[in-house]
């Protein structure tokens, strides 16, 4: 209740209270979220149970048009599945690797930042060496070697099983720098200040410090940084799908969706690729502009990349 | 200075050991060279005695200094599939990507810097609310959506523009250019525009940000105050200052341009390095996909070098400090 209080008069729900395109985003962002939470219960079809579609489906138009059919809203894809259902499932797949490789880039990162900010000296400029050396690199291309990689040395069929934990790993390690250089920039400011110091003073360990003193104080920038890095690795998701180094058919995320529509785009099946397209790019742009609206509220001092 | 080149060299070299220990490791343990050599139907005996020969039951240190120096006389192995060296293929396919990536830069050029100046100099006018919103929106459609767009506005609707392939090419001295025949530039269009149209927005706020800042200080408004003219205090004075950190920033996305080559080469199917990257990892082509690593390594590697020691020689503080 006293942290609802707190919540209740606090500047960020003031200033979200005041920005429309926050909160239309915002709202945007939680129906979607919760339709990819509960889509066992809402999706029409279970698009995972290969005896809910049959292929002679295939390629049906929206229901509006002509040789729609009233079953699938939104059409079937090449496969004979709702799309609706399909997209619904899809999104859920990239919303699931996008978190979790927030997970996996916030633990490394944390890790190599706090390090390297607490202790300074050898370790720290060998860190930042490391951290530059991948910075400087895109990662992107990073997780395309990768997957490229780990898809042959694992196969086709075994790395279409192990796909959605195999994408958190891979787009996890690609793309973690920006943490390590934010949070050692945070705790940099932070470790000189006088709450650290007293519990210095008072004989706290040095784990206990940076765990349990600094770790919470940089958290603001991280939480900001999140936000616009779940967009970017549900991107990055995508195009790795897209390429067909990503998610398999079976399983589709949007990529491999759009991917797969985009082989029938010459024959006219235009909703196949339209509407993942559309509903990947709406995703994208809602978590985009929550983002820059959460950056310009917290105003942590990011590192500016 | 003469320290800071040296650093800058040292951590080049060590990082492209780094990426050749990556690569060779991945030929040892994924590639199979007498595969690659003799195909499938070779009883085990014999692969044995070929192994022996070519010295893959050595040591694994010893094999990989044997890999870094053929590596630097330009030898990265033989490709699987086109049987001939991937170096070679790696070549062959490098004008396509170059040429995209040429185009790509000029649009960069000519649509970002304008609209950049125009929107930081009138703020609130209509075309660069316009334009803003438009590169907010731009940021979250991914490439291969635009390309995608494009080739079914213009490729299947309208049939204006071919949407595959490079077309008619020439051959000049070895390199097989698209540049000089009119159906090769047709087919150049929708490629560089939708490699353009990711780093599009970045550049506008880029320049946008960087000339609002400038316009800002005192000097610009020393010039003003003695009277100048609008254009030469826009154009000269403050224009200047601008393409300093707009010129770094495109050293270095230059190079992530050709990361995203391979997303646009495999939606327009055009005869490129990422294109053929796609094609080695489907055909399990090993020593072609670590050639194309070693090559795509080493262009960055020298890429941001050079940028970072351009850079060093205009702004004395990155060498002072060396680390950021």
């Amino acid at each position: 209740m006293k942290a609802w209080n707190r919540f209740k008069n606090s500047y960020v729900l003031y200033s979200f209270k005041r920005d429309p395109i926050a909160i239309a985003s915002f709202s945007v962002l939680s129906v979607l979220v919760v339709i990819c939470v509960l889509a066992p219960v809402v999706a029409p079809y279970n698009t995972y149970d290969t005896a809910t579609f049959d292929i002679m489906d295939a390629e049906t138009p929206p229901s509006w048009m002509a040789e729609g059919s009233e079953t699938f809203m939104l059409g079937t894809d090449i496969q004979g599945r709702d799309l609706l259902s399909t997209m619904i499932y899809g999104l859920r797949v990239s919303l699931l690797i996008g978190c979790g490789a927030v997970l996996v880039q916030a633990f490394i990162g944390i890790l190599v930042g706090l390090f390297s900010g607490y202790f300074g000296g050898k370790l720290d400029s060998f860190l930042m060496r490391v951290t530059d050396i991948q910075f400087s690199i895109p990662y992107l291309i990073v997780a395309i070697f990768t997957s490229a990689i780990f898809k042959l040395a694992f196969g086709v069929g075994r790395y279409a099983e192990l796909a959605v934990p195999l994408l958190i790993v891979i787009i996890g390690v690609s793309h973690w720098p920006i943490y390590a250089r934010t949070v050692r920039a945070s705790v940099l400011g932070e470790k000189n200040k006088e709450y650290v110091e007293a519990a210095r003073v008072i004989g706290i360990s040095r784990w206990q410090i940076m765990f349990r003193h600094i770790l919470p104080n940089t958290l603001t920038s991280v939480l900001v940084i999140s936000t616009i890095q779940v967009a970017e690795n549900v991107m990055s998701e995508a195009a790795l799908s897209f390429l067909g180094l990503g998610m398999p058919i079976t399983k589709p995320s949007l990529g491999s969706l759009i991917r797969s529509g985009f082989e029938y785009i010459f024959s006219g099946s235009w909703w196949i690729t339209f509407f993942p397209g559309i509903l990947l790019v709406i995703f994208l742009l809602v978590i985009l502009l929550l983002g820059d609206w959460l950056r310009d509220v917290l105003n942590p001092k990011l590192y500016k990349g | 200075m003469f320290a800071f080149i040296l650093r800058r060299i040292i951590q080049a070299i060590f990082v492209m050991l780094v990426i050749s220990l990556v690569g060779f490791s991945i030929q040892h343990q994924i590639g199979d060279p007498v595969r690659d050599l003799v195909g499938e139907r070779v009883t085990p005996a014999e692969r044995e005695v070929i192994r022996d020969q070519l010295g893959l039951n050595d040591p694994f240190y010893i094999q990989y200094f044997r890999f870094i120096k053929n590596a630097c006389k330009g030898d990265l192995g033989l490709s699987f599939f086109y049987k001939k060296p991937a170096l070679e293929v790696i070549v062959s396919k490098a004008p396509a990507t170059i040429e995209l990536v040429i185009v790509t830069a000029i649009i960069l050029i000519l649509v970002s810097i304008p609209s950049g100046i125009y929107a930081a100099i009138y703020p609130k006018s209509w075309f660069s609310r316009l334009v803003m919103a438009a590169s907010t929106i731009g940021v979250a459609i991914p490439v291969f959506l635009t390309a995608i767009a494009l080739i079914y506005l213009f490729g299947v609707e309208l049939n204006w523009l071919p949407s595959y392939g490079r077309g008619e090419t020439v051959n000049i001295w070895g390199w097989e250019s698209g540049f000089f025949t009119w159906d090769g530039l047709k087919h150049l269009v929708l490629p560089s525009i939708s490699l353009s149209s990711i780093m599009l927005p970045l550049f506008i706020r880029l320049v946008r940000a960087e000339m609002m800042e400038v316009l800002e200080t005192e000097y610009i408004k020393f010039a003003w105050a003695k009277g100048l003219h609008r254009q030469r205090v826009w154009f000269i004075h403050a224009f200047k200052n601008t393409l300093l950190p707009v010129i770094t920033v495109f050293g270095v996305q230059l190079g992530i341009l050709f990361a995203f080559t391979i997303l646009t080469e495999t939606v327009f199917q055009w005869q490129g390095m990422g294109f053929m990257f796609l094609e080695a990892v489907e055909r399990s082509d090993t020593s072609l996909l670590v050639a194309y690593l070693v090559v795509v390594g080493v262009i960055f590697v020298v890429v941001n070098t050079i940028v970072d020691i351009v850079y060093g020689y205009v702004n004395p503080m990155v060498r002072i400090v060396g680390t950021k």
